[in-house]
């Protein structure tokens, strides 16, 4: 087992001295001398669909008392199933096929069902993605708690409620002995997910498994809770098992990281060595598909293709029709798990000296070549013509109330907004969910009357035209969407979708030319000309999002408004698609409007930055002074709160609360009852916009 | 010509209804994505069952709604007269079945009526028995060789349909399994559905195998006279529901504002009424109509069709608010979805929205709809009918069926055969649609065929 | 929420103003007085001084809807419409053809319904809910797919012969009740279990089926795997978690019929000789008496709509969102 690996290798692998692991007694995957550490200790763990398909594939891992363990992969690798298992939770036509869980001590697999109720809630707790979802919409959360604690803890009565209470306040619910009597509903996002959390700490659990518990969360929240986990983490001193994505919140939060391929560990490594060095040729590409400001003008390294679904590669690597390192035993021979001598472990054939084809592997891929520079730099000095000025733009749509239903109030969903886009440029708009800037979006389109404000479009006024004149109109702008499975009828085929626009704006005269222009979209957009006759059932999300691209293209549109296209995407497709806006971009001359809350991404992406916090835009700037120097507490907030995965040390700005209601929003300043330099006049005034820079402007009494 | 084609009301919409059925089949041939969902229903054993079992019922139904008018022996002045009476196709294929009436009730297979009466003999002796049918088992000369001859013919009859079973299902063989559909299950079915109709058909030769009612019809002939109503009322109500509940429901989730308003009162409206109540009160006011018009109609059977037509109008107009309403839902959901903004978006019409993404995207609910009613109202016209709020008295349906039979209840020793015969004909009929129904469901509702996991 | 309650009942309002002029119109409109008089006195020998007369005895020789000849507000109190339409808001149903109060009958005959329905409601329903919630908990075995298939061959059955075979069966075979009648008091007993257990028997197929979707549904939502992560036996999931969850469809579908109770059933009815609502409506269909099957079309949807809004009540009760906002 002592072999070295070939000095010939490049520093993009382990470097060579890298020795393998001698200890062979050890479990594959985890440095450690004695098991008695373990809390958690998973062995050939599989799970699979009845019909055979295996969905979690030969998985063995441990976790230290007081440890936080991260199970990183993207959608459809397994990950949530791992922890499924665990609890012996899993869905209707899955089952557990092999393997073994000891969980302090106790094996889980062996225990009868009556005894893994036990364990469940008590020795171990989980929480889940969606806290809208997963609680009880007709119980109130102190029923909902009282369970568990009567289950665990033997509580019942006033003490049971009185620890309820204490539990409440423990995971940071304010008025937390009144919240008690109160229903799911009456709870914002982040509460929901900090009651979920309290009621998993009911029991007590050595071991709380938290899956994807803040993806549904904005930004600013989810470092709330995720400093909660941590938090509690530090005073109770249970373990974690982190399912996540996101390699902002492994690198937070995790000590030891397992990285899922395909129902597969494909590398373990403590989260300073992953970070450091990742070594499987996946993970490496993971972090290389990460956008962010240092890679703005190059092309994101994307990885080809998409994770493909269990049971569709039965023999060799699962990585090897997407890896650039792979050579033909990948394809042949399924690598087996090894461990290098520093304790890490990673299931590649890089890593298995097989003494063969060294220099195919070295092959190295050609790095990205840097995209043109079109006019970087001081462009926004330069004049350029606007596509896009928005001026004042209101949307408000009436609250009804009473018997009668009169309107009683107006919520303010897009409250005076202006901005402009030049031609050519991107100009992001960054806010959490809720503070309007989908309805902004639709508004600049007309699918939703504005209520005042102005919007033109080249230089022509929109709002107020009438449905026929508007309709000539349509094709200089047009929206790509968020959810690739919702955007594409399903009914249609691709050729009939692209071509959807064109017949309704008399585009292309005749079908045959029509024809030969679907097939030139196809081409732009990466996708294959046969790829027209198909449904879109037949396509991945990222395929998908290439077809609603090439639907909004195929009218030649000069300004293109992009609703988190990316954000129902994996990491690896995200980068796929961002790359291809930007060549679009420099190809057609194209100005983007980027609806975000993903900041990852607008440094990567955008020019000019516009954040959004209740219906008005707080500061605005190019990317460089918004993002590098923000004015605006909430900016700056935003900032501190994305995780990011060079894992720097900063200053966090906690923000306190929730997001205001957009129908009841704070006097004054919106941001007043949230922000930690308030002073009186914030509570009575909303700011003016003032000028920092040349084109760096804010709304803040103190910026 | 010895006869002339009659097309009544309730025919007209039978072929329409099957041509729409047979453009609808080759469209969706023509499109793999909708042929996906019926390749689910074709793999379910128990839904190809139903369905053999269903086209049975209705080639019945469609043999009897051929209608036409013999023409009778005399001339009038060289011009052919036609009877006035209206038959159809399977009253001709089983003319022994209805011209053979016995006196009054006689049971199943029996060779001699049901009650005593005075007979004399050939001595003018005066004598009460039962008196020997004028069909059922008229061939035999001796009442003792009946067992032997029921048993004979049976066999020999299932035997016959066995082997014409047989020779079907070797024909089709091939064809099932190019398609991989369920072959054993279905050439079962098909062999004990041949061996059951050799058999049947060879006794109803010689007997009255369900015996016959008051006035001496066969009730097997009566059984497969109700086919035809049962099918009509379950399909033909379709077409006054579908139109309504469509255009409504998609306009009123599709415009919403006052549009939505005025459909919504007039479905609650509609629906507010029990059921029962606004059909019986529709059917009398048609019934005041018809009779006070009795010019309208030239033969009984016209005037019974029309009724019948007029039945599923009601049936329709009285059942489209349940479909409008969840076409309504649906569509409120999908009018947010991304795709019909991305639409709007181009400036593209509302008709062309409607039409290119609404209708396709909510044709699954219909489908589902359509054939869980279907037994629904086959249950129904039966209650109606035993309300007299059904079809005309005249007209032979599973709900006139009962409510005779019923009267004879107190009957002792009861008359039972032809309740039986209603029973089990619609027992089947309604099951098999039913597993039909199910089968359907399971392929096309988007939310139960959810198979792959997330994870 | 008592503005919410408040406007379900306003909406109630227009919905009976639709009824009641759908009703004019279909019992007026369609056929006119002198045709329902033809029809009454039979087509052949009717003389027009005969049908006046008729109209006369029944109160239909007014004008429609204006009265030219009438003064003052009589100008539209003294119509057809006033005088038997707009009259039922007050629940003044008029007299029928045998010249009988309409509204006494239906108070009268509103006891022996509710008899019959009231205990067929509440045991069926918890019939119901039982073998759904046992069909659920033994998902995917043996037991539910035979459950599954029982229902879909009880429903594939026709209500009559429920009756039919019931009455066939217990009554003729095994003399155990008599076949129909009715009796006050305590001594209705032996004459109510039969229809009862039979309307129990017959929507066991349908309502089953349906709960078990329902409660389908509800298991596999991510609360129920919150819950169950929590530790909790199934069973407890099951009611607890999922029940109380499932109440809110099923209270749909429900509590609507309740004042509709009140109606009995026209078929039991009238197949057991109960004096109660349903077999009025049906001799009325039968005799062809206009006057009460209007009065009951109208009944039947006020009484429907008081069941939406008892729907809307019990809502608040099982839903906190309608509750509390």
């Amino acid at each position: 087992m002592n072999r070295t690996l070939s000095p010939n290798f490049s520093d993009e692998t382990p470097s060579h001295s890298t020795r393998l692991a001698k200890n062979a007694s050890l479990v594959a995957g985890y440095p450690l001398k004695e098991e008695e550490d373990l809390l958690l200790s998973v062995k050939g763990l599989i799970t699979q669909l009845r019909n055979g398909t295996r969905i979690v594939d030969d998985i063995s891992f441990g976790i230290r008392a007081g440890e936080t363990f991260a199970l990183l992969g993207e959608s459809g690798c397994g990950k949530s199933m791992t922890a499924l298992s665990l609890l012996r939770l899993l869905p209707d036509g899955v089952v557990h096929a092999g393997g073994t869980a000891q969980l302090n001590g106790v094996e889980l697999f062996g225990l009868r069902e009556r005894g893994m109720r036990d364990v469940r809630g008590g020795t171990a707790a989980m929480i889940f993605q969606e806290p809208a979802l997963s609680l009880n919409p007709v119980l109130t959360v102190g029923q909902q708690i009282a369970e568990a604690l009567a289950l665990h803890q033997n509580l019942r009565g006033a003490a049971a409620r009185q620890r309820c209470a204490e539990l409440l306040a423990q995971v940071g619910i304010p008025d937390a002995a009144r919240r008690v009597t109160e229903y799911p509903f009456q709870f914002s996002g982040g509460m929901k997910q900090r009651v979920m959390i309290a009621m998993a700490l009911a029991g007590q659990p050595k071991l709380l498994i938290a899956d994807e518990p803040t993806t549904a969360l904005d930004v600013t929240i989810q470092a709330q809770v995720l400093q909660l986990l941590r938090d509690t983490q530090d005073a109770t001193g249970m373990s974690l098992l982190l399912i996540t994505h996101d390699l902002g919140v492994v690198a937070e939060m995790a000590h030891r990281v397992g990285v899922m391929y395909a129902g597969q560990i494909i590398e373990q490594a403590s989260r300073t060595q992953l970070f450091a060095k990742p070594l499987h040729p996946y993970t490496q590409q993971l972090f290389a598909a990460l956008p962010d400001a240092a890679r703005r003008n190059q092309p994101l390294a994307a990885i080809p293709g998409s994770v493909p679904p269990p049971g569709s590669i039965a023999r060799g690597c699962r990585f090897a029709p997407r890896c650039d390192k792979a050579w033909e035993l990948c394809n042949e021979q399924t690598p087996e798990w090894t461990i290098l001598n520093d304790g890490r472990g990673v299931r590649c054939h890089l890593y298995q000296d097989r003494g063969s084809r060294i220099e195919d592997r070295e092959k190295t891929p050609s790095p990205p070549a840097p995209l043109p520079q079109a006019g970087e730099g001081n462009s926004i000095l330069t004049p350029r013509s606007l596509i896009l000025q928005v001026s004042d733009l209101q949307v408000h749509f009436p609250i009804r109330k009473g018997i009668l239903q009169r309107v009683t109030g107006q919520v303010k969903a897009v409250n005076g907004i202006s901005l402009e886009i030049p031609q050519g440029r991107t100009l992001a708009l960054v806010g959490e969910s809720g503070c309007g800037k989908t309805t902004l979006g639709k508004a600049l389109l007309q699918l939703i009357p504005p209520t005042a404000g102005s919007v033109q479009l080249a230089g022509r006024e929109l709002t107020g035209l009438a449905a026929r004149e508007l309709r000539t109109r349509r094709a200089a702008m047009q929206m790509v969407f968020q959810d690739p499975y919702a955007s594409l009828n399903p009914k249609m085929r691709v050729a009939e979708i692209l071509e959807e626009g064109m017949a309704a704006l008399n585009i292309g005269s005749g079908s045959a030319t029509r024809q030969t222009l679907i097939d030139t979209l196809l081409d732009q957009v990466g996708l294959a000309r046969s790829a027209k006759w198909r449904y879109p059932h037949e396509f991945s999300g990222g395929q998908r999002q290439r077809i609603a691209i090439a639907r909004a293209l195929a009218v030649s549109p000069q300004l293109l408004i992009c609703d988190e296209p990316t954000s129902a995407l994996d990491v690896s497709v995200q980068a796929q698609i961002l790359n291809l806006l930007r060549s679009l971009q420099q190809e057609l001359n194209l100005s983007y409007l980027f609806i975000t809350h993903n900041l990852a991404v607008v440094e990567y992406i955008a020019h000019e930055v516009c954040v959004m916090y209740l219906g008005r835009i707080v500061e605005r700037g190019t990317a460089e002074e918004v993002l590098r120097t923000p004015k605006h507490p909430y900016t700056q907030a935003l900032l501190s709160a994305m995780p990011r995965i060079d894992g720097s040390a900063r200053e966090r700005i906690k923000l306190a609360g929730d997001l205001p209601s957009p129908a009841n929003p704070p006097p004054g300043c919106h941001f007043a009852p949230r922000c930690a330099h308030a002073s009186a006049r914030c509570r009575e005034a909303y700011p003016e916009e003032r000028n920092v820079a040349a084109t760096h402007t804010v709304r803040c009494h103190h910026a | 010509m010895s006869f002339t084609p009659v097309i009544l009301w309730s025919d007209a919409l039978v072929f329409l209804l099957l041509a729409v059925g047979v453009a609808a089949a080759w469209y969706i041939r023509r499109h793999e994505h909708l042929l996906l969902p019926w390749r689910r229903v074709a793999q379910s054993a128990a839904a190809m069952v139903s369905l053999l079992v269903l086209s049975l019922f209705l080639l019945v139904g469609l043999l009897d709604t051929l209608h036409y008018r013999a023409a009778l022996p005399e001339k009038n002045g060289g011009e052919t007269v036609y009877s006035p009476e209206v038959l159809s196709v399977l009253d001709k294929l089983v003319e022994p079945l209805r011209t053979h009436t016995e006196k009054t009730y006689s049971a199943p297979l029996a060779v001699t009526l049901y009650a005593k009466e005075s007979l004399s003999d050939a001595q003018g002796n005066v004598l009460r028995d039962y008196p020997r049918l004028r069909y059922g088992g008229a061939h035999l000369a001796d009442e003792s060789q009946l067992a032997s001859d029921i048993l004979k013919r049976a066999l020999l009859g299932a035997l016959g349909g066995l082997l014409a079973g047989l020779l079907l299902a070797l024909g089709g063989k091939r064809w099932l399994a190019q398609r991989r559909l369920p072959l054993r299950p279905l050439l079962i079915a098909t062999l004990a559905i041949a061996a059951l109709a050799g058999a049947t058909a060879y006794l109803a030769a010689a007997y009255h195998v369900l015996g016959t009612d008051k006035v001496g019809q066969d009730v097997l002939y009566l059984s497969l006279k109700s086919i035809r109503t049962g099918l009509i009322i379950g399909t033909v109500t379709t077409l006054v529901t579908l139109p309504l509940a469509l255009l409504l429901g998609i306009a009123a989730g599709y415009f919403r504002g006052w549009v939505d308003d005025a459909i919504q009162y007039v479905y609650t409206v509609l629906s507010s009424i029990p059921s029962v109540l606004l059909i019986a009160a529709a059917v009398l006011m048609m019934q005041v109509t018809i009779e006070t018009h009795p010019q309208w109609f030239d033969t009984s059977a016209s005037r019974a069709d029309l009724r019948l037509v007029f039945l599923c109008l009601i049936l329709g107009m009285t059942s489209w608010t349940g479909l409008c309403r969840l076409l309504r839902g649906e569509t409120l959901k999908l009018r947010e979805l991304e795709y019909i903004q991305a639409a709007q978006s181009f400036g593209v019409s509302s008709l062309r929205i409607l039409t290119r993404h609404i209708v396709p995207n909510v044709m699954h609910i219909i489908l589902i709809s359509l054939v869980m009613d279907f037994s629904a109202l086959v249950l129904a016209e039966a209650v109606l009918s035993y309300v007299g709020v059904g079809v005309d008295p005249s007209m032979i349906s599973f709900g006139t069926m009962i409510n005779a039979a019923r009267l004879e209840m107190g009957r002792e020793p009861m008359v039972w055969w032809a309740l039986a015969a209603a029973f089990g004909f619609m027992l089947v009929l309604v099951l098999a649609a039913n597993l039909f129904a199910d089968a359907v469901r399971d392929a096309f509702d988007p939310r139960l065929n959810r198979t792959e996991v997330a994870a | 929420m008592l503005a919410y309650l408040l406007r379900r009942i306003l909406y109630a309002v227009p919905i009976l103003i639709g009824v009641n002029l759908l009703t004019f119109t279909l019992f007026f409109v369609v056929n006119t007085p002198d045709d329902m008089a033809r029809m009454q006195l039979g087509i052949k020998r009717v003389t027009p001084e005969a049908i006046e007369k008729w109209k006369q005895q029944h109160g239909y020789d007014k004008p429609l809807l204006v009265n030219s000849t009438a003064s003052g507000a009589g100008k539209i109190t003294d119509t057809i419409f006033w005088r038997k339409s707009a009259s039922m808001f007050v629940f003044d149903f008029g007299y029928s053809d045998d010249g009988r109060s309409i509204g006494h009958e239906i108070v009268t005959r509103m006891g022996p319904s509710l008899a019959i329905a009231l205990p067929t409601f509440l045991i069926g329903l918890i019939a119901y809910v039982s073998f759904a919630l046992l069909m659920t908990l033994f998902r995917a075995t043996a037991l539910d797919i035979a459950g599954v298939a029982l229902c879909v061959l009880l429903m594939s059955v026709s209500g009559l012969f429920y009756i039919i075979g019931g009455q066939f069966v217990v009554s003729k075979l095994w003399h155990l009740v008599p076949i129909s009648g009715y009796d006050g008091g305590i001594g209705s007993f032996k004459f109510v279990v039969l229809p009862i257990a039979i309307g129990v028997a017959s929507g066991i197929g349908s309502s089953s089926r349906w709960y078990r979707t329902i409660f389908l549904e509800e298991i596999g939502k991510d609360y129920v795997r919150t819950a169950r992560a929590k530790g909790l036996s199934e069973l407890r999931v099951l009611f607890r978690h999922v029940l109380k969850n499932a109440m809110i469809p099923i209270l749909t579908g429900v509590v609507v019929v309740i004042p509709l109770l009140f109606m009995g059933s026209l078929l039991t009815e009238s197949f057991f000789g109960i004096p109660g609502l349903g077999s009025y409506t049906i001799d009325a269909i039968n005799a062809q008496d206009f006057s009460v099957v209007r009065a009951m079309v109208f009944l039947g949807s006020a009484l429907y709509i008081a069941g939406l809004i008892l729907t809307d009540i019990s809502y608040t009760m099982v839903d906190p969102l309608v509750r509390l906002s």
